[in-house]
Formats: structure tokens, C-alpha cells, sequence
């Protein structure tokens, strides 16, 4: 499979006041990688992330996605969440935005609005069209909730979850909106080591079957292991970029993170 | 229980009351005579009630203590209420609701006209509650105007029968479409806003809308209001008062069914699903693809549809409206009624309208202590049951593997 650039960000510019959180950042995902976002704290990852999903609206720079089942290049900035969720990318929460209140699988069912177009008349009359449609929702959303091995926990309340299957439930919410795109927000922040573990297995599955993911994430470890390519920020600026080998033993990076 | 300090709580409560009560109940001026007669017996009275109340209050809450630290150990989902227990079997449901609707029918035929009616008001508000439980209880959005799109349906048939003559059942789907309009019109503004901003600018709209008719004499006839609005007609058959009463009463019973029938399938629909969502978290929301101002608009909108409906039957029920019937009042009373019957659910809505409608009215034997009566009644709910009197258990999409079906 050939690989190509799926999500193309050029520089990308976001200011909060007279705060540059973020410097000009190019940065580039291909189909079927995972690529990695790192950098201290306060390097401005999450602030890409909001200025890519539409929550932040940047100040200069584009993001362009491109569909591959359409053939289509999309810029997504300016666009506001809900359009860009539906034109493919998906993300998590660095801190856990689950609907508490909510079970498991209508979680994943609400990531499934996207795709899916009953609206009042459909719910009112409960057309035959509208009966179909929820029922590939709860078959599609149960599906998902099995890959990610949340299936035991199907009808139970979100908020009842342990934190690890909690985590989890997030990326499952995320990949029902069939992203072209998948990006994580620190998906091990706050988990044991088994539960690391067990993450990096669900990653590696996610991506074997051909999702590209974008990542951000603290524990080095996972991130050298996990990612095909790597990205690291300071102060809002791109320092380097390349593959975990390249990225270990570059002197920019290590004074990053170490100072002087 | 009765312990020492609690006692002495309950002393110093007394002692309060006294205070408070003293140049009411004590204290008497005869203007004419310029005297003033001082009822010292009443102190006694006054001390010895609240003293004793105080410790039955005193009493309940603690039992309500023990009873909430017992519930939290049990699992959840087994600590519903006996309504939802009895409602979960269909062979129960479909008894009670047969019974319910041959009493509803024949209600009219084994109570006064003067109950009718009643139970007509009643009803109205019963559906103004479902209405409202789908912008408050549903979506979560706070709006304290409810009453303007109730006012906007009320003037649409007034308006339209005055000046062109229209019939009650032409008017009714313009004025419910004119309300959800409204309801767009002003939500566009205003859903940007969250929580008490959104209360705040709501409550200004419906004292706007009720301004609007108090003022803009050539249209809306001013504080005068508008009489002689036609009942409803029934193919052209002239009714005496009494019949078109219980022809009034047989259509809210029908808009009542009609109600619960919708709301409930809107609450089980992937758009009730959004709703509730979006009461939850509205940025996981944006971020799961969903429409935040659609979705809320449509709340809003099917909403002010409801309060529209039943702004007609209100028209042709009382056949003279003036903007005194659209106070801030009439939003906070249907708003009592969604939070004191339960949020998000039908059944504590359709209890808590017939509740704060017919309490009033047959607390009437109290006179003038019907409306102290009633205020105690509702802060003693709110003490001992903020949840509602029918606290809302949502159904959930449940996941089975046999049936590969919802289990609803």
C-alpha cells in the first residue's frame, strides 16, 4: 500500500493575546502511521489539537485533511467541531470527557450521530428507514465496544467504569465516527503500567488495521515504541522530527527536555 | 434521637418564630380608636406550634438521612421507584392506563362542570410541562420565557379571529408553527449563552413579548385584551356553554395522549439521545459530530411548538386573553411543575401539573391560608424529595446478544 499524507498542517500560527502558543508548526500525517506529538508541558500539543479539531480557530495556517474515499482535499480551518468530526478526524480528551451519566454503549452510539440522519420526523414516526438505522447503530457501536474489549462492560454506566476501560470508552467513541483520522490526547495519562501495556496493544491493533492515529503523550516509552514517526514542540515551535531512533539522539530534543 | 442540642435547636427555632411572628400575630392597631390590642396569648401558640414542627422536620430529615445512606449501599438500579416497578410490567401498564383513560372519559359525565373545567386547566398544563421537560428536563437548557411562546399561540388565534375570522382548528397548527418560529427566531441569539446566562435572557424575552402586547395598542388591543374568541367548533354546531366546556375538556385529553406519544418517542430517538448528551458535556458533544446550535434550536423550538398548541386552547378556552394572563408567574409555575414532578420524566411531569393546578384550587376549604399552605408544601418537597416526586430513571439502550435487539 502506498502511503500518503492524509492530514497536512503548514504554519500553523495560534495566539492568545499576546501569546504565540503556537510558532509556525508544519506537521504531516500519512495514511496508516501513527505519528506522535511530544514536548514539555506547555510546549502547545493540546493547543494544536484544539486549533486541528475546530474548538480553537487559529490565527494563521492551514489544515488541510484528505479523504481518502472521496478523493477529496478538505481545509478544515475555520470549520467549527461537529464539520470536522464529520469530515474525519476524531479525537480524546486529555482529561476524560465521557458522558458520565450515559451507558457504555450509548456512548458509543452518540459517536455514531455523525453518520446517521434520523431527525424529528424519523423519531416521531419511527419509519422503517429510522427502526433500520438505530439498529445498525447499537449493532455497529457494540462491534466497536468488542475491539477496544469493552463488550463485558456494554450496559453499564460510563461512570462506573474503572479508569483504564474508561480511557478506552473514549477511543471507542472516537473511532465511531469512522474517522479518517484518529487523535489521542495523552491516552495513558494517569494509567498503571498494566494498563499501559494493554493500551499500547489496542493502539498497535487500531493501527494494524489501517487507522492512522496522531498522539499525544508523555510517557516516552510508549512513544518510542508505539510511533513510526515523531514530532517534538517547544514553546510552540516544531524542534524536530523523525523517526524514535532520530529523535533520541537529537541534541535539540534532549536540551529540551533536560535544559542545559 | 431527640437529643439534647437538637431540643435545644428546636427551642431557639421557636423563639425566632416568635420574633418573626410578633407584629402579626401579636400586635393589633385599631386605627379608629387609636388603641393597640396585644394578643399575648398567641405567643404561646406560635411558640408551642413551631417548637413542635420544628422537631417533626427535624425528625424526617434524619429519617431521610438514614434511608439515603442505606440506598447508596444497595447496587444501582434496583432503588427505583414503585411507579417505575409497576409501570415495567406491561400487564400492570396496560390495566392502569385502561382504567385511567375510561376515568378520564367519563370524568365529565360524574363530576360538575366547575371540575371539568379544572381538569381542563389541569391538562393544559400537563402538556405546557412535557413541553417545557423537553427544553429544561431533556436538553438541559434553562428557560425562564417559557410563557412568551405560550402568549405568541394565544394572540396568533385571538389576532386571526379578530381581524379575519379564522376557526379554532386552522389556527391551531399556525399558531403552534408561529411559537416554534419564535422559538428559533429568539434561540439563534441566545443559545450561545449556558446555564443562568441563558435563564437570565429567556426570563428578559417573555417579559419582552408580554410588554410588546401591553404597548403596541393598534395590534394587540393593549391591556384591554381582546374578548369574544370563538370555542372551538365542531362542524358547525352550535354548543351552550356546559357542552363546549367538555368538548374543550375531550380535546386536551386527546393533545395530552398526543403529547406523551411524541415526547416519548422523541426521548428514545438518536435525536433524545443527542439531547442528552449535550446536557452532559457539550464539547465531547461538538467533538462526536454533533450540532450543538441545531440540536439545541430544535429543543427550543418543538418546545415553544407545545406552548404554542396550548396558547390557542387558552384563547378558546377562556375567550378573552389579555397580556396580565402571560406573567413571569405563568413561567415559573410551569416550571415548578417539570421540577417538582421530576426532571426528564412523563409521568412526574403529568403528577406535578395536576398537583400545583388542583392543590390551589381545592385548598380553597384553608381560604386565606390556601396559599401559605401550598408554599410549605413545596419547600417541604423540595427538603425531602429535590429529585421530584417521580425522580426520572431513563431507559437506556440496552445490549443483548440473543435478540440482538434494544431492550426497551
Amino acid at each position: 500500500m502506498m502511503n500518503y499524507p492524509i492530514l497536512k498542517v503548514t504554519n500553523l500560527t495560534m495566539d492568545f493575546g499576546g501569546i504565540r502558543a503556537l510558532n509556525q508548526l508544519d506537521l504531516d500525517v500519512n495514511s496508516g502511521e501513527i505519528a506522535a506529538l511530544i514536548g514539555p508541558n506547555g510546549a502547545g500539543k493540546t493547543t494544536f489539537f484544539n486549533c486541528v479539531t475546530g474548538i480553537y480557530r487559529p490565527t494563521k495556517g492551514d489544515v488541510i485533511l484528505h479523504q481518502p474515499h472521496t478523493g477529496k482535499k478538505i481545509r478544515l480551518n475555520g470549520l467549527k467541531p461537529n464539520k470536522v468530526t464529520e469530515k474525519g478526524l476524531a479525537r480524546t480528551f486529555q482529561n476524560i470527557r465521557l458522558f458520565s451519566q450515559m451507558t457504555v454503549l450509548e456512548n458509543v452510539m452518540i459517536g455514531r450521530h455523525c453518520r446517521t440522519k434520523a431527525f424529528i420526523v424519523g423519531a416521531l414516526l419511527r419509519t422503517k428507514a429510522t427502526l433500520r438505522e438505530e439498529k445498525e447503530i447499537i449493532e455497529k457501536s457494540h462491534e466497536i465496544l468488542e475491539k477496544v474489549g469493552l463488550a463485558k462492560y456494554v450496559n453499564e454506566f460510563a461512570k462506573n467504569l474503572p479508569y483504564g476501560a474508561q480511557r478506552r470508552l473514549e477511543i471507542a467513541r472516537a473511532l465511531a465516527t469512522e474517522p479518517v483520522l484518529l487523535l489521542l490526547d495523552e491516552p495513558a495519562a494517569g494509567m498503571n503500567p498494566q494498563e499501559t501495556i494493554e493500551l499500547v496493544t489496542l493502539i498497535q491493533e487500531i493501527a494494524s488495521e489501517g487507522q492512522a492515529i496522531l498522539l499525544i503523550e508523555h510517557d516516552m516509552k510508549l512513544v518510542m515504541s508505539l510511533s513510526d514517526r515523531i514530532f517534538v514542540m517547544d514553546y510552540g515551535k516544531k524542534i524536530a522530527q523523525g523517526s524514535p531512533e532520530e529523535i533520541r539522539s537529537n541534541p535539540e530534543v534532549i536540551k529540551a527536555y533536560l535544559g542545559e | 434521637m431527640f437529643t439534647f442540642p437538637e431540643i435545644k435547636r428546636s427551642f431557639f427555632i421557636s423563639l425566632w418564630f416568635v420574633f418573626l411572628t410578633f407584629p402579626i400575630m401579636v400586635v393589633r392597631v385599631n386605627s379608629i380608636e387609636k388603641t393597640v390590642h396585644w394578643r399575648w396569648e398567641n405567643i404561646f401558640y406560635v411558640a408551642v406550634g413551631s417548637f413542635f414542627l420544628s422537631m417533626i422536620f427535624r425528625y424526617f430529615l434524619h429519617r431521610r438521612e438514614m434511608q439515603s445512606s442505606e440506598d447508596s449501599e444497595k447496587e444501582d438500579g434496583t432503588g427505583q421507584s414503585f411507579i417505575h416497578d409497576l409501570l415495567a410490567n406491561p400487564v400492570y401498564r396496560n390495566t392502569l392506563g385502561s382504567a385511567l383513560m375510561i376515568f378520564a372519559i367519563a370524568f365529565p359525565f360524574l363530576f360538575s362542570t366547575y371540575q371539568t373545567n379544572i381538569m381542563t386547566t389541569a391538562l393544559m398544563y400537563v402538556v405546557l410541562g412535557l413541553g417545557l421537560n423537553i427544553v429544561v428536563g431533556l436538553a438541559g437548557l434553562l428557560d425562564l420565557g417559557y410563557v412568551a411562546f405560550y402568549a405568541v399561540g394565544a394572540y396568533t388565534y385571538a389576532l386571526l379571529h379578530y381581524n379575519f375570522g379564522l376557526g379554532f382548528w386552522v389556527v391551531l397548527p399556525i399558531g403552534g408553527l408561529l411559537a416554534a418560529l419564535f422559538g428559533i427566531l429568539l434561540g439563534i441569539p441566545v443559545l450561545r449563552l449556558r446555564g443562568d446566562y441563558l435563564a437570565i435572557v429567556t426570563l428578559g424575552f417573555g417579559e419582552i413579548i408580554r410588554l410588546i402586547l401591553e404597548n403596541w395598542g393598534s395590534f394587540s388591543q393593549g391591556p384591554s385584551g381582546i374578548s369574544n374568541i370563538a370555542r372551538p367548533a365542531l362542524f358547525g354546531i352550535d354548543m351552550s356553554l356546559n357542552t363546549a366546556i367538555v368538548y374543550i375538556y375531550y380535546i386536551m385529553i386527546i393533545f395530552v395522549i398526543i403529547t406523551i406519544f411524541f415526547v416519548n418517542r422523541l426521548q428514545d430517538s438518536r435525536l433524545g439521545r443527542a439531547w442528552i448528551a449535550l446536557r452532559e458535556d457539550e464539547i465531547a458533544c461538538q467533538s462526536m459530530g454533533i450540532d450543538k446550535m441545531k440540536t439545541k434550536l430544535v429543543a427550543f423550538s418543538l418546545g415553544a411548538f407545545w406552548a404554542g398548541i396550548i396558547g390557542v386552547v387558552f384563547a378558546a378556552k377562556t375567550t378573552f386573553i389579555n397580556p396580565a394572563s402571560f406573567t413571569f408567574l405563568e413561567s415559573a409555575i410551569i416550571l415548578s411543575i417539570v421540577v417538582l414532578g421530576g426532571m426528564g420524566s412523563i409521568i412526574g411531569v403529568i403528577i406535578g401539573a395536576l398537583v400545583l393546578i388542583l392543590l390551589p384550587e381545592y385548598l380553597r376549604a384553608l381560604s386565606e391560608y390556601r396559599m401559605l399552605a401550598f408554599g410549605a408544601i413545596l419547600v417541604c418537597m423540595m427538603v425531602f424529595r429535590p429529585q421530584g416526586i417521580i425522580a426520572s430513571v431513563r431507559r437506556t439502550y440496552k445490549y443483548t446478544p440473543q435478540n440482538r435487539e434494544e431492550g426497551l
